[in-house]
């Protein structure tokens, strides 16, 4: 009698990890790890704006205005706290994603003002910083790839049979992924005009 | 259009291009044979015709991701990318050398050491002089030593065969029982059969492989039958599982990369 107990309780455990309650806590820990990466390689990209505003601001003196935006830009982001608990949080992600997004649009334009000056362009100290500029906006590419691969491999669990019925019983919810920032610029056709 | 595949890798320098002579290839690579051997690093060259429609950084890493150059943990690998008709290339930097050759570095590697060359239309110079570069640079970072055998670690098991292998005593117990009381009911042979069955199907269930799948009804089905004479010594039984492809040629570590490097253009 006590071992067919074992048994039972041995088969319940095998049946428990055949629902997938072991693959959400893998894939769950997974998406922990690819969301810090993400948050670090932003951080990364924060901690070089101060650099890269230094250097700029010594020969484009008259670019005020773009420096301006891309310092309260890395404020904003600076004021987001980006806690693994944002991943739970659909509306604080779209915040978190928003003010990245400017900080974004902000030093590509400051890149592009920067292209008019040619002393700066040759400049050794900006070249390398924007050589890791570079480098780390790819780096964030790629940790938010890996982070979307994480989340939709951990909803494909939560919506699929049977593990879903484990998803259901400890209420897992499916996770917000990145979207694609500028989706109304993408929607909207470009205008030329030829009028001037 | 499609994407371009990841070409297998078989050596350290894969030339889709036709750019570079045989002799010219056999020496690049046993210039980083050698390096490997003395440093540990694994350093890949691969030129291609194109990347488009990817950009290069997102082939680049697609090729990091599948060739796993570099030691595992030590991700001490580097790809040297050069993508010919799109007169780009890219230096990608595995996790492990982020430090020594950094995006700064990996840029004026590519700015100042191959650019010039590849502006005269100087493939192979531009691409000695830049894997000279990488060398020196990985060569001035600490690294753990080389292990006796060249050519990397071993891949891990997956992580549902991980966890298959976890209940691995578990299971044998549970379907020992189930295998005893099966074969009480329905005689030695059908009994067993039925419990390979039962194995196959939980098997394939965690693991979602057939060749496991098949590979576990079948050693269950054994074992059952075989029961009937062995009492209940039954002692360990390991489940096959050894997919080793030791091929001749190289292969990658395992090392890991997150995109660092640099690109340029010429």
């Amino acid at each position: 009698m006590h071992k067919l107990f074992t048994a039972f309780m041995l088969t319940a455990l095998l049946a428990l990890s055949g629902c997938g309650y072991n693959t959400f806590q893998s894939q769950d820990e997974q998406i922990t790890a690819s969301w810090a990466e993400v948050v670090n390689q932003y951080q990364r990209r924060s901690d070089l704006v101060p650099n890269l505003v230094n250097v700029v601001k010594g020969y484009a003196t008259h670019e005020k205005e773009v420096l301006e935006s891309v310092t309260a830009s890395r404020a904003k982001v600076g004021g987001i706290q980006a806690t693994p608990e944002l991943v739970n949080d659909e509306q604080a992600f779209a915040r978190f994603q928003a003010a990245q997004g400017e900080l974004t649009s902000a030093l590509s334009r400051l890149l592009v003002v920067a292209e008019n000056y040619p002393q700066l362009k040759a400049d050794a100290n900006f070249r390398d910083l924007q050589a890791q500029l570079e480098g780390t906006e790819n780096r964030i590419t790629v940790a938010r790839n890996r982070y979307i691969q994480a989340v939709k491999d951990y909803n494909v669990t939560v919506r699929s049979f049977p593990s879903n019925l484990t998803a259901m019983l400890f209420s897992y919810k499916t996770k917000p992924s990145f979207t694609v920032e500028n989706e109304k610029a993408i929607s909207t056709a470009p205008k030329v005009d030829f009028g001037k | 259009m499609a994407e371009v595949p990841v070409p297998p890798l078989e050596k350290r320098v894969t030339d889709l291009t036709g750019t570079l002579t045989g002799q010219q290839q056999e020496a690049l690579e046993s210039r980083l044979a050698a390096f490997e051997q003395q440093k540990g690093s694994q350093i890949a060259v691969l030129i291609v015709p194109t990347t488009q429609p990817e950009a290069i950084e997102q082939y680049s890493i697609r090729v990091a991701e599948q060739w796993k150059l570099g030691r595992k943990g030590v991700d001490d690998g580097v790809l040297l990318l050069v993508a010919k008709n799109d007169r780009k290339l890219r230096i990608e930097v595995g996790y492990g050398l982020e430090g020594a050759l950094n995006d700064a570095t990996s840029k004026r590697i590519i700015e100042e050491f191959i650019v010039p060359h590849f502006k005269q239309g100087d493939f192979p110079g531009g691409i000695s002089a830049g894997v000279d570069r990488i060398v020196a640079v990985v060569n001035g970072e600490p690294l753990p030593a080389p292990s006796a055998q060249a050519g990397g670690g071993k891949i891990p098991h997956p992580t549902l065969l991980g966890l298959l292998w976890d209940n691995l005593l578990v299971a044998i117990f549970v379907f020992w029982i189930v295998g005893t009381v099966l074969r009480g009911f329905l005689g030695d042979f059908m009994g067993a059969a039925v419990n390979g069955g039962l194995v196959g199907l939980l098997v394939w269930f965690l693991s979602a492989s057939l060749l496991i799948t098949l590979g576990a009804a079948i050693v269950a089905f054994i074992l059952t039958l075989l029961e009937v004479n062995a009492g209940s010594g039954g002692g360990s039984y390991s489940g096959g599982g050894g997919f080793s492809s030791s091929g001749g040629g190289f292969s990658g570590g395992g090392g890991s990369f997150g995109g660092g490097g640099a690109s340029g253009s010429w």
